[in-house]
């Protein structure tokens, strides 16, 4: 999977959770999920079930712990489909 | 320091009606919220009717925003906060800002338990080794201050904001603990109300005890009998009321509509001796509690005009009568006119008191006496007791000054509400 399907794909899936929308829509791979979406801190563990539900993959908690921007998701998604 | 209190804002998700308008038509058109439910019958319950309010998903929108709803399974938070909001706006109220709560409002918004469809999905989860996946709501719907919580965050509340617990007569006495904080000058505005999640897993335990009736699930509107002789059990049902009650200096200050006086009241326990137990009243305390409330309110037995009663459609209505005609030393023609919100909306748990509260407030306000239906046979025990005419079975247009409202509950809890028409100066 490329960069920018990747990022589309996700911004879908943190379009419900994201309080700035705007920055929702300059999405990158630098964004960061507090500081630029203002996603509500307590969400994140939604986000992380719904990448799961997504990729069909397991996040651990050690890395749910730093999948805290788009870069770090993509790294962890990445790594995970190549297990399969 | 010694506040007056009134009631300038109204909120009610009722099974008959759902906002004041819709709610204020069902009552004086004596119009039942009670349905036949396919879920209770294939869940084979005794009791397969009930009230469920109906909440559309645009009603729901103007109160919650597509996240909060898409992660909200409790029933409960949904009508409490509706209703809620309801009231606040009613009140003319604005939302506090973002940089600051109102500090001098609050709530207290009280439950029997929170979230049940969501505890129940939450501990599947658990089961099945899956607690990783309870996401993020599963604390804040099933806390029993859950409602409490998400009023004051939608509302921006900086006073005392909490959830009142005592069965049955919770909305009764959230209304009183605001009352109280208000007259003491803890706060100026304090929302107080109740709500009770609706579903099988809410009213199974009812069911199994046997207190809700099996006899009229072909007849849903005939179902739930206050006073009748007939009468064989609850209807259970669901909803939440909500009354923003507010100093009399602040109301007056703000210009805004005042529907009626809290006058005072009293809350009290039986102690589960005498005749009470875990399920049923120790009269002397329910009695006790009715003589209180006047003395508190300062006004005499003979004032009341109305009385708001608890009314369950059990076997105990006839008691219940007999407590208040003991209490107020008044009986035959000379009772207060008595009405029963329960036959139109069945037992609403722990939404039950307010949302009568908020039936009471609008008949004073207007004057008027909603029709007690399902009582064409009245008991003869209450009959022994009171005229016939004292239960008005057709609406009633009547100048109101004065209304006793009482709730009762498991564990042997009482509470009355003393409530007065407010006449402007």
């Amino acid at each position: 999977m490329d960069k920018e399907t990747f990022i589309a794909q996700l911004r879908e899936i943190v379009r419900p959770y994201a309080k700035n929308q705007e920055a929702l829509e300059q999405i990158s791979a630098s964004t960061d999920f507090i500081q630029d979406l203002k996603i509500n801190s307590a969400n994140l563990v939604d986000v992380v079930l719904d990448v799961e539900e997504k990729y069909d993959i397991v996040i651990q908690n050690e890395e749910m712990e730093r999948m805290l921007n788009v870069q770090a998701a993509m790294d962890i998604v990445t790594s995970k489909l190549k297990e399969k | 320091m010694s506040n007056r209190v009134v009631i300038t804002g109204l909120g009610v998700v009722a099974p008959n009606g759902v906002g004041i308008p819709a709610f204020r038509d069902a009552i004086k058109n004596g119009v039942s919220g009670i349905r036949h439910d396919e879920q209770l019958e294939a869940l084979k319950f005794s009791c397969q009717i009930m009230g469920i309010p109906e909440v559309s998903d645009a009603l729901k929108l103007t109160c919650f925003d597509e996240l909060e709803l898409k992660q909200l399974s409790s029933t409960g938070i949904v009508y409490g906060v509706i209703a809620g909001m309801q009231a606040w706006a009613d009140a003319g109220l604005s939302v506090a800002p973002e940089e600051a709560p109102d500090w001098d409002s609050g709530t207290v918004f009280g439950t029997g338990s929170s979230g049940v469809d969501k505890f129940r999905e939450a501990i599947y989860k658990v089961d099945e080794l899956q607690v990783r996946r309870l996401g993020s709501t599963a604390v804040t719907q099933t806390m029993a201050s859950g409602i409490s919580a998400f009023l004051g965050g939608k509302l921006g509340l900086g006073n005392q904001v909490t959830t009142n617990s005592s069965a049955c007569t919770t909305g009764a006495e959230s209304v009183l603990m605001a009352y109280e904080r208000i007259k003491n000058g803890h706060a100026k505005r304090m929302l107080a109300g109740s709500t009770s999640d609706s579903g099988p897993y809410i009213w199974g335990g009812f069911d199994a005890m046997k207190v809700s009736t099996f006899k009229h699930n072909d007849n849903p509107a005939a179902g739930s009998r206050p006073m009748s002789a007939s009468a064989s059990g609850i209807v259970p049902g669901s909803g939440a009321g909500a009354l923003l009650l507010e100093s009399l200096e602040s109301a007056l200050q703000r210009k805004a509509t005042i529907y009626a006086e809290v006058l005072g009241g009293n809350i009290n326990s039986g102690g589960q001796r005498n005749g009470g137990s875990m399920t049923a009243p120790n009269s002397a305390a329910v009695q006790r509690c009715i003589k209180d409330a006047l003395e508190q309110a300062g006004v005499s037995a003979s004032g009341i005009d109305h009385i708001n009663g608890h009314l369950t459609a059990t076997g105990k209505d006839a008691e219940e009568i007999r407590n208040w005609s003991a209490a107020l030393n008044r009986s035959g023609a000379d009772f207060p006119y008595i009405n029963a919100l329960k036959s139109l909306v069945g037992h609403c748990l722990s939404a039950s008191g307010s949302i009568e509260l908020v039936a009471a407030v609008l008949q004073l306000q207007e004057g008027f006496l909603f029709p007690n239906i399902n009582c064409e046979d009245l008991h003869p025990e209450i009959l022994a007791v009171i005229d016939s005419e004292r239960i008005p079975q057709q609406l009633l247009y009547k100048d109101i000054n004065l209304v006793a409202k009482a709730s009762f509950g498991f564990g042997d809890v009482n509470a009355c509400i003393i409530l007065k028409k407010y006449r402007h100066q």
